[in-house]
């Protein structure tokens, strides 16, 4: 087991210096040149020269390269061509409040889509089962941020539930510990800001995890198929199990298996679905600083994110891998037979 | 497997002759482009002439209410998309500042958006501007996805090992971040935007294509026709890209789907199609600050993208069935 952790894990470096070389060569080579934007029209030949010197933009693309590659293995990923703040200081500052949306947006995901995978399995062919097929349908249809606009004319504009965007209501904000603004106002005992972060997440979430609740329905629903047939579940209901324990001990466990790995990969992708939720609720994650930094050409920013972001990717594959393998006992002995 | 036989025996004893035919053309092993089970022709358990996989395909696919229902929507978009622009009945991009922000009524069908623009012509417009950036992205992602794959999968070795460790390192980055930077790089623009959708799933199909190929290449009609001295252009595209079609043309429809996904989420963003050309994700992006003042704004575009990917996804889905033997037999 160890061995194919360690072996997994190595397998992922040349993948992530792969990832820099790409994102590298589209801000540093193909990408228009920086210094006119950041600097504004007015800028002189001579102040623009200067601004490249100082940013190392006329040094070769090479070593501009490993610079930044011996920087990133050392933390530096290089400073903002705007705020002059190092770009890991901007990506920490707005990073929790992404992730915590994007657990909020898989919690609902695999509950929703475990439960109606479910149900939509167990109930083959009945209207529960056309009614979750359809959902799903619309789940991997659905843009993500039409379905943020709807929610925010339903909820906030014609019923005035939810509030349409933001984290917290600036005057509630706990102090911050972890950045996890429903973490710190608990660690607080502030149960009023506790209640109001939860307000905030509840739409983004909804409109960011819907696709991930219908590849998971989908693929839950699949899954439990496959293994409702299978011999030892009508074993089970032969000895006389009830079928709320065939179907909850027996059958549901070897079924989720796959569905593990499928939940860690959107997971991943939530990171993508974030950059149009984010700007869609207003939400100050790094989802909309990435769009807002693209658009300004702040390339140092822009090559932090995107590797931080590849970094988390193949963590999450990592681990939804090891979970897979300790969730299948058959995983665990067949690599156990092969060393 | 064993819930197939399972519904297939007990489910619909009615179709027991059919599905045992379909069952053992399926155990025959892949039928040939133009229908032909190769060697077994002549085999006695064939009483009749083999049937034309498209046909059969065509009548699996007529059974699947839901699929054929997104066919036909998909070709009305396909016509709306090529007359679209002579049928509005106002000029899609002609601003009447007077006019702006009406609710739908009888002149303005779907209401006017922030411009005085008529909402009904620009999203009627906007089919053709979606539709094409859906098939060219594909077109794009289509041909060199097949090329790497089948190379990658063919020759094997290092150019395998070569090829896949660069489709993993575009899939190790989400493929919208990707594309967004793409467009930073290209600069903005709906021919950008093609490019950029396009380049960004290739790895899904060449891992497609690639995967298909290591599993026909062992068949031994492949290993025949090395022996008869076919060079290995030819047996790539005349024997083992064929057996692989219907797999990629169901991808290639659910890729449509995604594409046009993709298109609307640059076009929010600001970075597809400039003003004042239609297109729905832009129409969207530009009329989001008066959700609360005139939510008809926001309404039907997003409506029209929905529709349109969801019948994408349907058709795919049901290609899918029709073409996968085993589902067929359900």
């Amino acid at each position: 087991m160890l061995k194919y952790v360690i072996k997994r894990v190595l397998m992922v470096i040349p993948v992530m210096i792969g990832v820099s070389i790409i994102v590298f060569a589209l801000m540093r080579v193909f990408s228009p040149d920086p210094a006119p934007i950041v600097l504004g029209q007015h800028a002189t030949i001579e102040t623009i020269e200067a601004w490249r010197d100082a940013n190392g933009l006329n040094d070769p693309v090479v070593t501009q390269y490993f610079k930044y590659l011996t920087g990133a293995f050392k933390g530096d990923l290089g400073t903002s061509y705007y705020t002059k703040t190092p770009v890991t200081e901007e990506i920490f500052a707005r990073f929790p409040a992404t992730i915590e949306l994007a657990i909020a947006a898989i919690v609902f995901a695999s509950i929703v889509g475990i439960l109606l995978g479910v149900v939509a399995a167990v109930k083959k062919n009945s209207i529960f089962d056309a009614a979750g097929s359809l959902f799903a349908l619309v789940g991997v249809s659905i843009p993500i941020f039409w379905l943020g606009i709807l929610l925010i004319m339903f909820f906030s504009g014609y019923l005035h539930l939810l509030p349409s965007g933001g984290r917290i209501d600036v005057l509630l904000k706990p102090a911050e510990v972890t950045g996890f603004y429903m973490i710190d106002a608990l660690l607080e005992g502030n149960w009023e800001a506790f209640g109001n972060a939860l307000q905030h997440i509840i739409l983004p979430a909804l409109a960011l995890g819907m696709y991930s609740m219908a590849i998971i329905t989908r693929m839950t629903r699949s899954s439990m198929l496959e293994t409702l047939g299978q011999d030892y579940i009508r074993t089970a209901r032969a000895k006389g199990i009830s079928e709320g324990k065939v179907i909850g001990k027996h059958a549901l466990r070897p079924s989720l298996i796959p569905v593990t790995t499928v939940i860690g990969l959107q997971f991943g992708s939530l990171l993508g679905g974030a950059l149009l939720t984010e700007s869609v609720f207003s939400w100050p994650g790094i989802g909309k600083f990435t769009v807002d930094c693209i658009l300004k050409s702040d390339f140092p920013v822009v090559q932090g994110i995107v590797l931080l972001v590849a970094v988390i990717f193949a963590t999450i594959n990592l681990v939804a891998d090891l979970a897979y393998a300790t969730l299948d006992p058959r995983i665990k002995y067949s690599s156990k037979k092969e060393r | 497997m064993s819930e197939w036989n399972q519904s297939s025996v007990n489910e619909v004893p009615s179709r027991g002759s059919e599905s045992q035919k379909a069952d053992e053309t399926f155990a025959m092993g892949i039928a040939l482009p133009d229908g032909q089970i190769p060697v077994y022709d002549h085999d006695e358990t064939f009483h009749e002439k083999p049937e034309n996989q498209w046909l059969e395909m065509w009548r699996s696919l007529r059974a699947n209410r839901a699929a054929l229902v997104s066919l036909v929507f998909v070709l009305a978009l396909v016509v709306i998309a090529v007359i679209g622009p002579y049928i509005t009945p106002y000029n899609p991009i002609e601003t009447e500042m007077s006019n702006a922000l009406k609710p739908p009524s009888a002149e303005h069908w779907f209401g006017t958006d922030q411009l005085g623009m008529d909402i009904f012509s620009r999203v009627i417009a906007g089919t053709r501007v979606s539709l094409t950036v859906g098939l060219l992205a594909v077109s794009i992602a289509l041909t060199t996805g097949i090329v790497l794959g089948a190379i990658a999968g063919y020759a094997g070795g290092w150019v395998d090992t070569v090829i896949m460790r660069v489709m993993d390192m575009m899939l190790a980055i989400p493929s919208i971040l990707l594309a967004i930077t793409l467009m930073a790089a290209l600069g903005k623009g709906i021919d950008k935007a093609v490019i950029a959708i396009g380049l960004v799933s290739i790895p899904e199909y060449a891992r497609i294509v690639r995967g298909n190929i290591l599993s026909i290449k062992e068949n031994d009609y492949i290993a025949a026709a090395h022996v008869v001295g076919l060079s290995d252009a030819r047996i790539i595209f005349r024997h083992v890209l064929p057996n692989a079609l219907s797999v990629i043309i169901v991808r290639a429809t659910l890729g449509i789907s995604s594409a046009i996904l993709d298109t609307a989420a640059l076009g929010f963003l600001g970075l597809g199609v400039q003003p004042p050309q239609p297109e729905w994700g832009d129409m969207l992006g530009r009329a989001r600050g008066f959700i609360f003042q005139a939510p008809h704004t926001l309404l039907y575009p997003g409506m029209a993208i929905t529709a349109t990917v969801l019948a994408f996804n349907l058709l795919g889905d049901g290609l899918r069935d029709a073409l996968d033997p085993r589902a067929r037999i359900k």
